[in-house]
C-alpha cells in the first residue's frame, strides 16, 4: 500500500502514531506536501466525514481520527508554510458574546481544520466587534458563530448587522450553530448558512466559499 | 432555609446511557471498545476532578419576583413568569463540580485529546444535573417534613438563560443566594465559573401549574423544544 494511502487508512482508525509515522516517510520520501496533505490527510479526513453521516461510525471516532490529522498536520505545517502553499480557506469561529460554551464550537473548529480550513478560533464570549474585526484582518472568508443559550443567540444578529453596515457582508460570509439555533433563526436574521452539527457545517462552509 | 449541599461522587454517578446518547452512540448492547475505554477514563477523571457541591435557599413569591425581574431583560411573557406566581414554594438552587473538571477538558483540548476532552465534557454535563438532582431532592424533603407538599406537588427547576429567562438574571439570583460560598463566580457577562455548574429556582406546586404550550415567541426560535420532555415527565 502507498505511503498516502496508509497517512489516509491509519487516520481513518485514528492511530495516530502510525499517522505521524507515515507522514514524516511521506516527507523523507520527498512526496510533495500538497499531496500529503489533500490525498493523505484530508482524503482520511473526508473518509471519516462520510463515515459519520451515513452513522457508521461515531462523534468520539471523528474526534480520534481528528488527533491523529493533527500529529500529522503538525509535522507537515510547518513545510506547507514554508512552501507558500495556502489553505483553502481561513475561517473566523468563536462563540458569541455572553455565552461560555465551546464544546460544539471547538468540534466545529476540529471538523473545518480536518477539510483543510486554516481556523482561527476566537475562544468563547466573543463580542461582534471582535468577530468582524479580526475576519476583516485575517481576509477570512467565513464567520462561524456558536450559541448553546436562548438568550445568547441574539447576539448573532449583531455580527450580521455589523457586517452589514460595514459593507462586508458580500466578501464576509456568515454560518451559525448550537443547540437553540435553526434554519429558520439563521434566514431571520440573515444568515448565510446554518450548521446542524459539526459535519453539517463544514458541508456548508464548503459550499459558502465556493460561492465567491 | 438555606443549606450547603455536599455530595459524594457515588451519589452523582452519571448515568452511561446518557453520556453515550450524547455522544451519538447509539449501539446497544455494548458500544464499540475504543468508546468503552474513553468512559472509562472519562468516569476515572471524572470521580477524581469533580467536587460536587450545592446551595439551596428558599425564597418567598415577592423576593422572587425581585429576583426574576433581573437586569429588565427579560421576554415580556415567559413560562416562568407564569408558573412561579402559582406557585406554594420557590428555592433558589446552584451546584458546581468545581474549577477542576472544567480546567481539565480545556486542557484535554488543547493537548489534541478531542474524543477523551468531549466525553468528559458529556460525563460532567449529565454529572452537574445530578448535584442539582440532590438539591431537588433536599429540597423536597425539607417541603415533605415540614408538611408543606400535597399528593399532587411536583418540583422543576427554571433556569436563566433559557426560554425567555435573561441570562442577566444570575446578577440579582447571586446576590441573593451568595454561590460565592462555594466558590461560584459570575462573568461580566453573568455566565457562571466553573463552567460546570447550573443555577435557577426550583418551583414547587400543583403538577399542573408546569404545564404550558411551547409557543412563546421566542420558542420558535428555539430547535431543543426539551421542555416538552420535561413537562412529559411530570406524573
Amino acid at each position: 500500500m502507498d505511503i498516502l494511502k496508509q497517512i489516509s487508512e491509519n487516520l481513518r482508525g485514528g492511530n495516530d502514531k502510525k499517522v505521524l509515522e507515515f507522514t514524516k516517510l511521506a516527507i523523507e520520501q520527498k512526496i510533495p506536501p500538497k499531496d500529503i496533505l489533500d490525498d493523505g490527510l484530508i482524503a482520511g479526513m473526508d473518509t471519516v466525514g462520510k463515515l459519520f453521516k451515513a452513522h457508521e461510525i461515531f462523534l468520539p471516532d471523528v474526534l480520534l481520527a481528528a488527533k491523529a490529522m493533527y500529529s500529522g498536520m503538525d509535522e507537515l505545517k510547518p513545510i506547507l508554510i514554508r512552501e507558500g502553499i495556502p489553505t483553502i480557506g481561513k475561517v473566523v469561529i468563536g462563540t458569541i458574546q455572553g455565552d461560555l460554551h465551546d464544546i460544539g464550537k471547538n468540534l466545529v473548529g476540529i471538523m473545518l481544520k480536518g477539510a483543510g480550513f486554516e481556523v482561527i478560533d476566537l475562544g468563547n464570549d466573543v463580542s461582534p466587534e471582535k468577530f468582524v474585526e479580526r475576519a476583516k484582518k485575517e481576509n477570512a472568508k467565513v464567520i462561524g458563530m456558536s450559541a448553546l443559550l436562548t438568550t445568547t443567540m441574539q447576539g448573532m444578529r449583531k455580527v450580521i448587522d455589523l457586517l452589514n453596515e460595514r459593507g462586508l457582508s458580500g466578501e464576509i460570509k456568515t454560518i451559525i450553530g448550537g443547540a437553540p439555533v435553526s434554519e429558520e433563526f439563521a434566514r431571520e436574521i440573515g444568515a448565510d448558512a446554518y450548521g446542524y452539527d459539526a459535519a453539517s457545517a463544514v458541508d456548508r462552509v464548503k459550499k459558502l466559499t465556493r460561492e465567491k | 432555609m438555606r443549606e450547603i449541599i455536599h455530595c459524594s461522587i457515588k451519589d452523582i454517578k452519571p448515568d452511561v446511557d446518557i453520556i453515550l446518547k450524547s455522544q451519538g452512540v447509539f449501539t446497544p448492547p455494548e458500544p464499540p471498545e475504543k468508546i468503552n475505554a474513553l468512559l472509562d477514563m472519562s468516569m476515572d477523571l471524572f470521580g477524581k476532578l469533580s467536587i460536587p457541591m450545592g446551595i439551596i435557599s428558599e425564597i418567598s413569591i415577592s423576593e422572587f419576583e425581585v429576583v426574576y425581574s433581573g437586569e429588565g431583560q427579560n421576554e415580556k411573557n415567559t413560562p416562568v413568569n407564569e408558573i412561579f406566581r402559582r406557585a406554594d414554594n420557590l428555592a433558589l438552587f446552584t451546584a458546581t463540580l468545581g474549577e477542576g473538571i472544567s480546567r481539565e477538558i480545556n486542557e484535554l483540548f488543547k493537548l489534541n485529546e478531542f474524543a477523551l476532552g468531549c466525553m468528559l465534557d458529556s460525563v460532567a454535563s449529565e454529572g452537574i444535573e445530578k448535584v442539582a438532582e440532590i438539591a431537588q431532592n433536599h429540597f423536597s424533603e425539607y417541603l415533605s417534613k415540614s408538611g408543606q407538599t400535597t399528593p399532587s406537588t411536583r418540583i422543576m427547576r427554571y433556569s436563566p438563560g433559557y426560554c425567555g429567562w435573561h441570562i442577566s438574571g444570575q446578577k440579582k439570583l447571586f446576590e441573593f443566594l451568595h454561590p460565592e460560598d462555594i466558590a461560584i463566580s459570575l462573568t461580566d457577562s453573568f455566565l457562571m465559573q466553573p463552567l460546570k455548574s447550573v443555577s435557577g429556582v426550583m418551583i414547587a406546586g400543583p403538577k399542573e401549574i408546569h404545564h404550558f404550550e411551547d409557543n412563546f415567541p421566542f420558542c420558535s426560535k428555539c430547535s431543543g423544544h426539551t421542555c416538552r420532555e420535561r413537562i412529559k415527565s411530570l406524573r
